[in-house]
């Protein structure tokens, strides 16, 4: 290890003691090394070390076509990847100028809001695991499942969904997907509310939470953090609301903010963010009964692959099948920076085009990547276990940390 | 507060800082300038404190690799003002054989880790960083990945090769 700050200060006389906490640590769920040096149980500095599970998605990107770079970005945010997939097709269709239909856009609005659910439901729970209350998971777990249950019957996949195509959804929704939709939306406030009486009151909980780990609206602003951590720290910015994409602008819903940045208000933001996502997935069930039911993608034969039986019996559709595998589309040349509301935060697509069937270049701006940088810094001066907390509050999903 | 129009936001740039700032385009309606690396931090602190514009957020700091060119190595900046919801993308390019540029990080903390990957991948060295390591590799590797002479497979390997078809 060269250069490493903290191997190079191991002297045996200090008082100080030097705490490998991860790479594979219970406590950290997931691959983030952090060397903390303790003066008992205060962490007096700490250096965090990452790119364990770093599988060079971009430079993946630059050798294949659009559409199969849909699957990498399942990788990214591995707890919510159907916001990563939506986040990926719109950023094509952005480059594309594809207009996709209302119908299309709240099938996503839907889809996107459940896994916003599913990231929080794993976020909070986990916060009660860590703190010690084991009840509150297990409790919210079941629901996480029927929300999985839903992308099974959208997708046929539950964890690495890669909803969607570019212009829309590979097939439509069936009916047991809207049953199973309905069932959730029935039963899940139901425990969502059980959840915060829980915790929200629940002395040992806010004693363990509150004032833990508070961040001011400019230290999180200069450290660019998006999303619920953003937000917790008091600055009302999220992406739906201030650049909407897939028709945001149709739905009616708040943002919550927090008042200090710290582990409780990041906790009743999430909390507070799974009832705004309910209310928009409801309105856009009504929405969607307005609108033609067999409607599920663009019409943009070039970039939508035709069903199969079409490529056998028919000469158009063979023909542009055969053109999207080979990628002997043209594309304009230009780039392209299109971000939605991640669950954690604002990811980004920058995608530059060369025209070709594959991105020139592609970066990812993960918030999990920018979000986690302040973590060694704001843990100077706190206690061990309030750093675990603080980790566990911060959500950084290893997948996107390193992409 | 409405979005700042592309003109303004020209004519702001240009009034302040004249022929060292060039534009580029507006892909997109996102205004894309370019400038040199002497003028980079005086541009991003312009940007980053004039009353009017105030692009106080930074979202992504990354880099490009166009081989061909005289400059081939580019670092992208892409600022958002909050206040007035307009985003701004800001390029430098460098010279394959001197790729410094002073770095961001005494305007944003956040500016650190963004230019540690793109140190990692593009070898760029931020002139002034305070722990210009490596982020997402190992320490000890020499190339810098994202670079397009750097093959995404290793080409000498022989375990995927097949007998009848190969690669």
């Amino acid at each position: 290890m060269q250069n490493h700050p903290v191997y190079t200060d191991n002297d045996p006389q200090s008082e100080l003691s030097t705490l490998n906490l991860g790479p594979t640590h219970p406590a950290t769920h997931g691959v983030f090394q952090n060397v903390l040096q303790l003066d008992g149980e205060r962490i007096v500095s700490g250096v965090s070390t990452i790119g364990y599970i770093h599988r060079a998605f971009e430079k993946i990107a630059e050798h294949r076509p659009f559409y199969q770079i849909t699957p990498l970005t399942d990788r990214l945010n591995y707890c919510s990847s159907p916001i990563n997939n939506m986040g990926w097709h719109m950023t094509v269709e952005k480059l594309l100028n594809i207009q996709t239909p209302k119908r299309v856009d709240y099938l996503r609005v839907i889809v996107m809001e459940l896994a916003r659910i599913a990231d929080h439901i794993i976020c909070n729970g986990v916060l009660g695991v860590d703190t010690g209350a084991f009840t509150g998971f297990l409790y919210m777990m079941e629901h996480r499942e029927a929300i999985y249950e839903i992308y099974e019957e959208v997708c046929g996949s539950r964890l690495t969904t890669n909803i969607g195509r570019i212009g829309g959804f590979e097939r439509n929704f069936n009916s047991r997907a809207f049953d199973k939709l309905r069932a959730f939306l029935k039963n899940f406030p139901k425990t969502l509310k059980e959840f915060e009486s829980l915790f929200n009151r629940n002395r040992i909980f806010v004693d363990r939470t509150r004032d833990v780990a508070a961040v001011s609206a400019e230290t999180a602003l200069s450290y660019s953090w998006t999303g619920p951590l953003l937000r917790a720290a008091g600055v009302d910015y999220d992406v739906r609301a201030m650049n909407p994409y897939s028709s945001y602008e149709d739905f009616e819903f708040e943002v919550p903010v927090g008042d200090n940045g710290d582990v409780y208000s990041r906790f009743l933001v999430r909390n507070e963010e799974m009832w705004q996502s309910l209310r928009i997935i409801e309105q856009a069930l009504a929405k969607l009964d307005k609108e033609p039911s067999d409607i599920f993608h663009a019409d943009v034969p070039e970039f939508y692959l035709p069903p199969k039986e079409e490529v056998y019996n028919n000469m158009e559709a063979l023909i542009y099948h055969f053109k999207i595998v080979m990628g002997e589309i043209p594309t304009p040349k230009t780039e392209v920076y299109h971000s939605v509301e991640g669950a954690n935060g604002e990811l980004g697509f920058y995608l530059v085009n060369d025209g070709g069937r594959s991105p020139y270049r592609l970066h990812f701006r993960r918030p999990s990547f920018i979000n986690y940088q302040m973590y060694a810094p704001m843990s100077r001066g706190m206690l061990l276990s309030d750093a675990i907390i603080n980790m566990s509050s911060l959500n950084v999903i290893a997948g996107e940390l390193d992409a | 507060m409405a979005k700042i129009p592309n003109e303004e936001l020209i004519k702001a740039i240009a009034d302040k800082f004249d022929t060292s700032v060039t534009v580029v385009g507006e892909p997109y309606e996102l205004l894309t300038v370019e400038t040199g690396r002497e003028t980079i931090i005086d541009l991003l602190t312009f940007l980053k404190t004039d009353p009017a514009l105030k692009f106080i957020f930074l979202t992504d700091i990354t880099g490009i690799h166009y081989p061909e060119q005289e400059k081939p190595i580019g670092v992208i900046y892409h600022l958002h003002s909050l206040t007035t919801n307009t985003r701004i993308r800001i390029k430098v390019f460098l010279a394959d054989a001197d790729v410094h540029i002073p770095t961001a990080t005494a305007l944003w903390d956040g500016a650190n880790w963004m230019e540690r990957e793109t140190y990692d991948l593009f070898g760029v060295l931020f002139d002034g960083h305070p722990d210009l390591r490596r982020i997402l590799n190992v320490d000890d590797m020499t190339a810098f990945p994202m670079r397009k002479e750097f093959p995404l497979e290793d080409p000498n390997r022989v375990d995927k090769k097949d007998f009848y078809f190969g690669r």
